[in-house]
């Protein structure tokens, strides 16, 4: 049924479709509107899941963590420092092959200190082996949520998944969202049976010590089902298809208008709207421009992403985060796609636009087009400025 | 040690560890229907090194600090089965785990009311990484990250008030037990299960090589901390002490002299004597003497 809803409020819907037993946070702006709306489901008894206040995100993941391990579906949502209270427990969730589904309320980092969206939180936390998708609006972030359950508690995947949503921008946007029904929902994610759990009748030991001799198996196994995913994630996005109707592809990417482009902006997120727009006018306008939107970062879809570049002249990597002293996450990947390939853009300059929820407006789009040219530029700051950087240190 | 279901023989603790003892001593009172949750340290690495595990309950360690955050999850989950009931949930860690890194997740399970015992096994120091000082390691003692010196007799501060800590947090039952009385450890684990909400027991166990004493003695070293007052045993039950166990205090000295990382002050009755105040003051607290 379509709605008009808050975007937090729709994620706390579906959230209560797909039946957690434990959900368990901690306050953060902007993730707090998700967890106070499942707060008050359970108090109205819409929602049958033990709801724990924790004292922190290190705990809020610890619940979850265990709520999963004995056998219950679990949910909890976090954003930017949170997610980093929470760094440990995440890299432990995915090594003990966990089935916990999270929402990154996408804000920036610390210092200085900044409630605003970027990317930086998830992306700094690329490396745990988590499933991590990134909705363009409210309708995917619902949708995903559905997905990211069914592909975290797939026998042949058994990783936690990620679903990253910009903060502010989609969290408390307003938007009309098609909501999954109840009975559909059940249909596509039937009641949660976990592989393996801790039950008295039958004793397992979960987290173990693993020396030199085994180890690295246990992160190689991690790593192989990675690579599997890539292909899960397709199959799971057409059994989505349908029951629900809406078509995400294969799960890894979007092209949009990238046949036939001379350039072509990559980007991840509620940025590929105001993109989408730009190419629409500029193509009205007879330019050959196209946006290929990133919506599964890990795994990182390189084959997928090959394809759709390889032709392409001029490419533009819009990373709404960076890594200090290094070419930007996105732009990275980007360029390790075609190392050593035969075909490749002539030109992958990259951008950093929108830290700390500086807007990125048509003109700012308009501005990594028109500075995508034959000479390729790394980690350009778009929309700096130039009159707070003069340094000031007195006599 | 003869063998048990729940905590089987052939795992790698030392010899003569009081935590493996107390450890079998509260799965056993706790029985099979348990599920544990273990913090990092020296239990979790002497129990569980893959592939083979001394468990028979089914157990999870996660990490050095949130085993009273994990169990909340257990508990909160079979809380949603309808099985809470009938399984009881423990989080155990080390005095490091416990009172230092952990104290936060501990304070927050406490608060939050889960039907939970919380056992932590108090070694005072942080043996697993070779006898650091935590927040439980006794005045004076000397360890790795606070020795003995031309300007230093060891650990400057007594220890953290833990107990009190947990009592403060209106929780129905706070004890103290000592690996050197088994008998009264099981009885005060099976006493915890039967009550409802959060619980914390803090153990007392030797650790011969962070003490630096001979393993045959680890029964007597930990009885001779209970009998000269410097580990006092004792219960809280809703808030007000109800059981204490009664010494005729020996001097601190018996029990200093009986481990090596008191060695340094033998010699030394200032130091002696700020020692004999601690034991005398918990002996007074909690009435420990027992009238001839």
């Amino acid at each position: 049924m379509k709605e008009f809803l808050e975007g937090s409020h729709a994620i706390a819907e579906i959230i209560k479709a797909c039946r957690p037993g434990v959900v368990s946070a901690y306050p953060i702006t902007p993730q707090t509107h998700i967890v106070e709306d499942l707060a008050q489901m359970v108090a109205d008894g819409q929602l049958k899941a033990q709801f724990v206040n924790v004292e922190s995100e290190h705990s809020a993941a610890s619940v979850v963590l265990g709520g999963s391990a004995a056998g219950v579906r679990v949910y909890t949502a976090t954003s930017s420092q949170g997610l980093f209270y929470m760094q440990e427990v995440v890299f432990n969730i995915a090594g003990m092959r966990l089935p916990v589904v999270m929402t990154c309320a996408n804000r920036a980092i610390s210092a200085p200190i900044n409630i605003w969206n970027d990317q930086q939180d998830s992306i700094s936390l690329r490396d745990a082996g988590w499933i991590q998708i990134y909705a363009e609006n409210n309708q995917e972030a619902v949708d995903f949520h559905l997905l990211a359950y069914r592909l975290a508690e797939d026998k042949r995947i058994m990783l936690p998944v990620m679903v990253c949503m910009d903060g502010f921008i989609l969290t408390h946007g307003m938007e009309t969202v098609d909501m999954p029904e109840q009975e559909k929902v059940n249909k596509f994610l039937p009641e949660y049976k976990a592989l393996y759990k801790l039950d008295p009748a039958e004793p397992i030991s979960m987290g173990l010590l693993a020396d030199p001799d085994y180890y690295m198996e246990a992160r190689f196994a991690i790593q192989e089902t990675m690579k599997e995913t890539i292909g899960y994630l397709s199959e799971v996005s057409q059994e989505f298809k349908g029951v629900f109707g809406r078509d995400y592809g294969d799960l890894l990417v979007e092209e949009y208008q990238v046949k036939d482009a001379e350039k072509v902006i990559v980007a991840m997120g509620s940025v590929c709207g105001t993109i989408k727009e730009v190419v629409d006018a500029q193509r009205a306008k007879g330019k050959k421009v196209g946006l290929l939107r990133i919506i599964t970062y890990r795994p990182f879809p390189y084959a997928r992403i090959y394809a759709a570049l390889k032709d392409v002249p001029k490419v533009a990597v819009l990373d709404k985060a960076v890594s200090l002293g290094a070419c930007a996450p996105i732009a990275a990947e980007i360029k390790a796609t075609f190392q050593g390939k035969k075909k490749a853009p002539q030109v992958i300059s990259s951008f950093v636009a929108g830290l700390g929820g500086r807007d990125i407006t048509v003109e700012t789009i308009t501005e990594v087009l028109r500075r995508l040219n034959t000479k390729e530029v790394n980690s350009d700051f778009i929309d700096l400025k130039l009159e707070l950087l003069k340094e000031e240190y007195g006599d | 040690m003869e063998t048990s279901p729940l905590f089987k023989a052939g795992h790698t603790a030392c010899a003569g560890c009081g935590q493996a003892l107390a450890a079998k001593v509260v799965i056993e009172a706790a029985g099979p229907n348990t599920i544990i949750a273990n913090n990092t340290g020296c239990l979790e690495v002497f129990t569980t090194k893959y592939p083979e595990t001394a468990w028979g309950v089914p157990w999870i360690h996660s990490l050095f600090e949130n085993s009273a955050a994990v169990a909340s999850g257990i508990e909160a989950a079979l809380k949603y089965l309808g099985k809470k009931e009938t399984t009881n949930v423990i989080a155990q860690g080390g005095d490091g785990s416990t009172a230092d890194i952990g104290l936060q997740a501990l304070s927050g399970m406490l608060e939050r009311g889960h039907d939970i015992l919380y056992v932590c096994y108090d070694n005072e120091a942080y043996m697993n990484t070779g006898v650091q000082r935590s927040g439980l390691t006794p005045f004076d003692t000397n360890t790795t990250t606070s020795p003995m010196g031309a300007q230093s007799s060891g650990n400057i501060r007594p220890k953290k008030p833990m107990p009190e800590i947990c009592l403060a947090h209106g929780i129905p039952y706070v004890a103290t037990a000592s690996a050197g009385i088994p008998q009264d450890l099981q009885r005060k684990v099976k006493k915890a299960i039967s009550i409802k909400g959060p619980k914390y027991i803090q153990v007392h166990v030797p650790c011969p090589l962070g003490w630096r004493h001979e393993t045959n003695q680890m029964l007597n070293v930990a009885k001779l901390a209970v009998e000269t007052g410097l580990y006092p045993l004792f219960e809280y039950e809703n808030g007000a002490l109800s059981g204490r166990r009664q010494i005729t205090p020996k001097p601190v000295e018996e029990y200093l002299k009986s481990q090596g990382r008191f060695k340094h002050l033998l010699n030394n009755p200032e130091e002696i004597k700020k020692i004999q105040e601690i034991a005398d003051y918990n002996i007074k607290k909690y009435n420990l003497k027992l009238e001839a």
